[in-house]
């Protein structure tokens, strides 16, 4: 049969091409090699985990200085401190992974011997669902999910082997806030949300409080202070589905706002602080999630509130290795006595280098209130954003009430639910 | 004999793409035999692995075999990516809204992602035939019309209360699960694997054994001769996006319904894309689609293991895929210029 051969060369060419290429970005992200547990067995006593394995699950790459590399970061803290040996898949999700499902991962985990799986995006709640179903026997996290919690919207009781860990980031999120609002100098931030969901509101809600709190204690009127929210659509970007994060940073900056304190998994907020700031403009960013974030451009890096999941996981891993789990709904939160200490606490603050002294010393003097609740923004009278009561006046928040936070809060601009 | 012999560029290309694949992993530090050895258990090593690449394996056959009645007919539709999308959303249709029991809806989302990527294929074929808009621009500008499609329906309408996520939809009711069949202590995909192989059955059969099929090769040779000799070519045109759309469609079907069981953006998983490789290296011939498909989707599947125990980025399995077309392609244009060069000569002085 006679074909157009050139064309068809030139079209195989293409589709090859774009084959590798595809191919070729996600595989930039650089791989390391999971780390063997310490094979010094002349030294030390086998630690309690040795031989015991466990799979840790990540819906980004584990170097992604957020989110997930505060996961990844987490299981080398628990191999270290157990001698119990991870194994870990990243990316999984359905753009990156298309032939993949969680339940597989999960499946392919427990052939290779995981006594315990960690499944840490809220984006694989159905997926550790039914993993945890069709393997009763396996403790598994299914991290900032609920399915743990018997007074909670999504409470699966029948599923005894599936407990979730959060943390308080709310702490983390007002304590930014405060750092946004004591920099601003005109008084514009902006926040770069994900998706939209309890938690995101939740956290978003959380920055502005924290603004609020900290720009009326410096004796500024309110009504000058603005925050303006935009969601991405998800936890990261994902080209041709998601808001391009730089774009919608570089929106914020346009529209007059000096700082965007970010909530997604990674760092794009901060990254285009830090080329407009090298073109000379007046701008900060926050990163979120992981320790390390302020490092890809720490000159215009204000703090970052990040978790640090290593003590709670290491929680569940030694009640797994001593047959005492069950399935709880943990919600923890700093260690107040030091938030920065990574075997107590789980939420973090780093002040950043462009953080002024003075913006710094107010929001030492912030976390000091919160920590002994003499602050406390989540104290009503407070409304959502179309005008409905979120807490009665002088009602304190109860656990329900932040976590299931159904709408953003009145005086914040952007979408509380999609349009 | 001559078959033999004219196997013997796509071995030598074959070994060549084998080669560079192992010399590529020699460069990244990794133990060649040992990567191939998980590539392989991977994707075949056990009862639910052999199942998660035939589920796999479906959606590629359906997409793959569409493609080779658009090929037959002349066409570069390029636009399967999008049939695929369009199927898996008009089957999400039929599973939110369609009550009633498992052997009522199942066939009814089968049906409705026929006719979404069919009317997807149409409509490119549309604009080719009456709008002379070449089909791979027509094609290309429908993928991401469905991609955005689908985008929107997840994070708008078909939202998750509460939630605006592109996520995906809510799970559907497991009435509108593709019922799987147990055995060896896993479900196998049965329904899809049939749809899948009757796909290439039908494509084969409708181009080896009707006139449609010597009419729609003809118009795909010739288009002008074609015309002059009374056959209406685009009515033979559209007809080849029909079913080629159709089938694609019942791709995206089998996305929802068996894998996913749900709506996410992502829902085509690159399955028209690679049906095109397929049927490139298949020769666009509808026998070789199942084993080379199988191929592909047994590296796609197994280099997870990759990841999860070698700690090597499982793009390394796309790479390898990549690498096998094209040498197979550079194979292919070799043999043709040494023909052709063993002709030129003589008729020349």
């Amino acid at each position: 049969m006679k074909r157009p051969r050139r064309a068809f060369g030139l079209l195989a060419l293409l589709a090859v091409l774009a084959l590798i290429a595809a191919a070729c970005s996600s595989s930039s992200e650089e791989t390391t090699t999971t780390a063997a547990p310490a094979e010094s067995t002349t030294t030390v006593a086998a630690p309690a985990g040795e031989g015991f394995t466990f799979g840790m699950i990540l819906v980004g790459p584990e170097n992604d200085h957020g989110w997930s590399q505060a996961h990844f970061e987490a299981g080398k803290y628990l191999e270290e401190k157990t001698g119990a040996k991870m194994i870990s898949l990243d990316s999984v999700n359905p753009a990156d992974r298309p032939e993949t499902s969680v339940e597989q991962v999960v499946d392919d985990m427990v052939d290779q011997g995981a006594g315990l799986i960690f499944a840490t995006s809220d984006d694989m709640k159905d997926g550790i669902e039914a993993a945890a179903a069709a393997h009763p026997d396996i403790p598994m996290i299914w991290s900032s999910g609920d399915s743990a919690w018997a007074e909670g919207e999504g409470y699966k009781a029948d599923l005894t082997n599936l407990g979730n860990v959060m943390g308080r980031m709310y702490y983390g999120k007002m304590i930014a806030g405060c750092a946004a609002a004591m920099t601003s100098e005109t008084g514009k931030i902006a926040y770069l949300g994900p998706l939209i969901n309890d938690e995101t509101r939740r956290l978003a809600s959380s920055v502005y409080l924290g603004a609020q709190q900290c720009w009326e204690t410096a004796g500024k009127d309110p009504a000058d202070l603005n925050m303006e929210v935009n969601w991405i659509g998800f936890w990261f970007n994902i080209p041709g589905v998601t808001l391009d994060p730089t774009e919608v940073t570089n929106g914020f900056y346009d529209g007059g706002a000096d700082v965007v304190i970010s909530g997604i998994d990674t760092t794009e907020a901060l990254v285009v602080a830090g080329q407009r700031a090298a073109a000379g403009e007046s701008v900060w960013a926050i990163p979120y999630d992981f320790v390390g974030a302020c490092s890809e451009a720490p000159e215009v890096c204000l703090g970052v509130p990040y978790f640090n999941w290593g003590p709670t996981y290491l929680g569940v891993l030694n009640s797994v290795l001593d047959g005492s789990y069950t399935a709880q709904f943990q919600w923890v939160g700093p260690d107040w006595a030091d938030m920065n200490n990574p075997d107590t606490s789980m939420i973090g603050w780093v002040s950043g280098d462009a953080l002024a002294d003075d913006a710094a010393a107010a929001v030492d003097v912030f976390i000091a209130g919160l920590g002994d609740g003499s602050i406390n923004p989540f104290v009503g009278p407070l409304n959502y954003q179309d005008g409905t009561p979120f807490l009665a006046d002088g009602e304190t928040g109860n656990d329900q009430q932040l976590w299931y936070m159904k709408q953003l809060l009145e005086g914040m601009e952007g979408a509380s639910s999609a349009g | 004999m001559t078959r033999v012999r004219a196997a013997v560029p796509t071995l030598v290309a074959l070994a060549l793409a084998l080669a560079v694949g192992v010399a590529l992993l020699l460069v990244v530090g990794a133990p060649p035999l040992e990567t191939f050895r998980l590539l392989v258990e991977g994707s075949f090593g056990s009862a639910s692995k052999i199942s998660a690449t035939l589920l796999a394996w479906s959606p590629l056959l359906l997409a793959s075999a569409g493609l080779v009645v658009t090929f037959a007919a002349g066409l570069w539709n390029i636009g399967v990516e999008g049939q695929v999308i369009m199927g898996g959303i008009a089957a999400t249709w039929v599973a939110r809204t369609v009550p009633g029991p498992g052997w009522v809806l199942i066939p009814l989302m089968v049906l409705a992602g026929a006719v979404g990527g069919l009317l997807w294929a149409v409509f490119a074929g549309v604009l080719k035939t009456h709008g002379n808009v070449h089909e791979i621009f027509g094609g290309l500008g429908l993928d991401f019309v469905a991609a955005g499609l689908a985008t929107y329906l997840v994070i708008g309408p078909w939202k998750r209360a509460g939630v605006a996520s592109t996520s995906g939809t809510d799970i559907f009711r497991p009435e509108a699960w593709m019922p799987e069949f147990q055995a060896f202590g896993v479900g196998w995909p049965v329904i899809p694997v049939i749809l899948g192989l009757l796909s290439v059955l039908v494509v084969w059969m409708l181009l080896r054994g009707t006139l449609f099929g010597l009419r729609l090769k003809a118009v795909g040779s010739n288009p002008y001769s074609s015309f002059l000799l009374g056959i209406p070519t685009n009515r033979y045109m559209l007809g080849a996006f029909a079913i080629g759309g159709a089938l694609a469609g019942i791709a995206g079907t089998v996305q929802v319904a068996a894998f996913h069981h749900k709506l996410v953006p992502a829902i085509s998983g690159g399955y028209g894309f690679l049906g095109i490789l397929v049927v490139l290296l298949a020769g666009f011939s509808a026998v070789w689609i199942a084993p080379i498909a199988l191929f592909f989707v047994g590296i796609s599947v197994g280099s997870t293991q990759l990841d999860l125990q070698l700690g090597l980025d499982s793009a390394f399995g796309g790479v390898l895929q990549g690498i096998i077309v094209l040498f197979v392609m550079f194979g292919g244009a070799w043999s043709v210029r040494r023909a052709s060069g063993r002709l030129t000569p003589q008729e020349e002085p």
